[in-house]
């Protein structure tokens, strides 16, 4: 039987901001499923199954939210999972509902959930506790710290400089000024990120990522329904993911067979996503990314793992443009994580980003003739990959090697 | 575990109650991990200030944290040896914000390659002057050499060591 092919077909997201006081958890996914299934054109009971993006729930605190949600996301009477892979949950949720329909086993599919990180007053004491309690939690390792630690070790390798992670800051502001969800925006100087206050070398607090509240949906189904729903459906071409160790000291060092620094496991996933969507030149055949960067120092070994450049070029064609607005490939044009952050479904946020942009209906945000849009979820302690794929055509897809 | 919650402000009988009046919880979830077989031997070894790491003769790799089975080979780690006290760093950072229940900044922590080992283990880096973070962090840079300090009374924690200047 051939398998069938997989499209986007509505997608929904409510504003970000810190608090989101006027609803309850449940209420906001409720928003989110609201908008996506008004995108789609689509009623509730035309949902086969529902996949559920949420990370960590000590930040909103209830335990496993998920079972709040089952009917504000009109899920009673249907197969209904929660996919959880930290910082990665979006695009782990995304390629689930993916397989769901490209297995034949159901014909159309909505992921959704909510996030709300403020709840709680320090979420990085939270995140603390993601190390195990023999060997590492004791080292205060958290979101930022562990990161700071690959960066440190990445700026050491290519002699970055701070000032070259600030630009990307800037960039990530000015962009999401044509996001109308995006939580952080506006015109900053590489000197605002610089005066801002150190938090952990190499970063100041403008390096990193706000805490966010929201929600976000995307419908996806099969290129046979979405014909009758959408003139220029987002097809879901190539879906790959790579995990490795908890231990970032197995990924540093003479004796690692990937550094930490590179972020070389999605070199693998890349490689994976590109061929089941026939991409050979990343640069030349994907004019737009929705990378997943909470700190500053995301992109750069993010877009030279994805192929766009060699190692240690990255941050020379930032600063010369390459990855602006009107660049060789625009790079997260919502202002990307670096904006917002509801971590439960950045990565869902992200894989709608690009599907819009696929589908032209990024407004403000579009970047022209985009044939193929990638998105990226990374999460846990720098260890669960994602890389998704959009394209303006169905490629054939997926084929076991 | 317990649970408390209770309105954290009482609201009066003649004021409407506001979309964003909070209703206050805490969790409070007490835990014992036991350490298993391999984590008792490395434990067991700090009190006698020597660090012990795992090894796989199939991949030739050792391990620190040690670890029951080898990732690469997929073998089982069939033998201990000991790390050398001496060590490079291979990532590190210097901490400078507050974070609840977590260390008063400044400190600075660190990935070590400890001589012999394979992989490399993170912990604290102490007398080192923080005070400037540009300079100590160019002091930090990966390459560098330290060694470990055990405390005085171990008592078969990972705290009863961390990383000072070599």
């Amino acid at each position: 039987m051939k398998r069938p092919n997989v499209a986007v077909v509505g997608v929904g997201q409510t504003d970000f901001r810190s608090r989101r006081d006027d609803k309850t958890y449940p209420e906001l996914a409720q928003d989110a499923v609201l908008l996506a299934l008004k995108d789609a054109g689509m009623l509730p009971e035309q949902i086969d199954a529902i996949v559920f993006s949420m990370a960590p729930t000590e930040f909103m605190g209830v335990h496993d939210c998920e079972k709040w949600s089952v009917d504000y996301t009109w899920a009673r009477g249907k197969p209904f999972m929660r996919v959880h892979t930290g910082g990665a949950t979006g695009g782990s949720a995304v390629q689930a509902a993916y397989a769901h329909i490209a297995s034949g086993q159901y014909r159309t599919v909505l992921v959704v959930g909510a996030d709300r990180i403020t709840e709680t007053p320090d979420a990085q004491q939270i995140l603390n506790l993601i190390w195990d309690p023999f060997y590492e939690q004791d080292f205060a390792l958290n979101t930022v710290t562990m990161t700071a630690l690959a960066a440190q070790r990445y700026m050491y390798k290519y002699k970055t400089t701070e000032e070259q992670f600030a630009r990307v800051v800037v960039r990530a502001r000015r962009n999401a000024l044509n996001n109308p969800s995006a939580h952080l925006k506006g015109k900053i100087e590489v000197s605002d990120v610089m005066a801002s206050p150190r938090i952990s070398w190499p970063y100041k607090l403008f390096d990193i990522c706000p805490r966010s509240a929201g929600a976000a949906a995307m419908v996806l189904t099969t290129q046979d329904v979405a014909k009758d729903y959408c003139a220029r459906p987002a097809f879901l071409t190539g879906a790959s993911g790579v995990s490795n160790t908890v231990f970032m000291g197995d990924r540093m060092g003479s004796s690692a067979d990937m550094d930490i620094a590179d972020q070389a496991e999605l070199v693998k996933a890349a490689n994976e996503c590109y061929r089941q969507a026939g991409i050979t030149n990343p640069m030349s055949q994907i004019q737009v990314t929705e990378i997943y960067d909470p700190f500053s120092s995301f992109q750069f070994p993010q877009l030279e793992s994805l192929g766009f450049c060699d190692r240690g070029h990255a941050q020379d064609l930032s600063d010369e443009g390459a990855f602006d607005m009107g660049g060789a490939v625009a790079v997260n044009p919502s202002g990307g994580t670096l904006c917002t952050n509801p971590i439960g479904v950045t990565g869902l946020v992200r894989a709608a980003e690009a599907a819009r942009q696929v589908m032209g209906r990024s407004e403000k945000m579009q970047v022209k003739n985009v044939h193929n849009a990638l998105a990226t979820a990374i999460g846990g302690s720098t260890q669960f990959f994602t890389v998704t794929m959009f394209s303006d055509e169905p490629r054939g897809g997926a084929t076991i090697l | 575990m317990s649970k408390n919650a209770s309105n954290a402000a009482s609201i009066s009988n003649d004021s409407v109650t506001p979309a964003d009046h909070v209703i206050h919880g805490e969790w409070h979830v007490r835990y014992d991990y036991p350490v298993g077989e391999v984590g008792a031997k490395f434990f067991d070894a700090l009190k006698q200030k020597k660090i012990l790491a795992t090894r796989c003769s199939a991949s030739g790799l050792s391990y620190l944290p040690p670890r029951a089975y080898c990732e690469r080979s997929f073998e089982a780690c069939d033998g201990w040896v000991e790390a050398g006290l001496q060590g490079t760093i291979e990532a590190a950072t210097i901490v400078t914000a507050a974070f609840d229940n977590l260390p008063s900044p400044p400190y600075a922590i660190a990935y070590v390659k400890l001589d012999g080992i394979d992989t490399a283990l993170v912990n604290f880096v102490k007398d080192i002057d923080l005070s400037d973070v540009v300079s100590a962090a160019a002091r930090l840079t990966p390459g560098t050499k330290v060694k470990v300090q055990f405390v005085d009374m171990p008592v078969g924690r990972i705290t009863d060591f961390h990383y000072v200047p070599a």
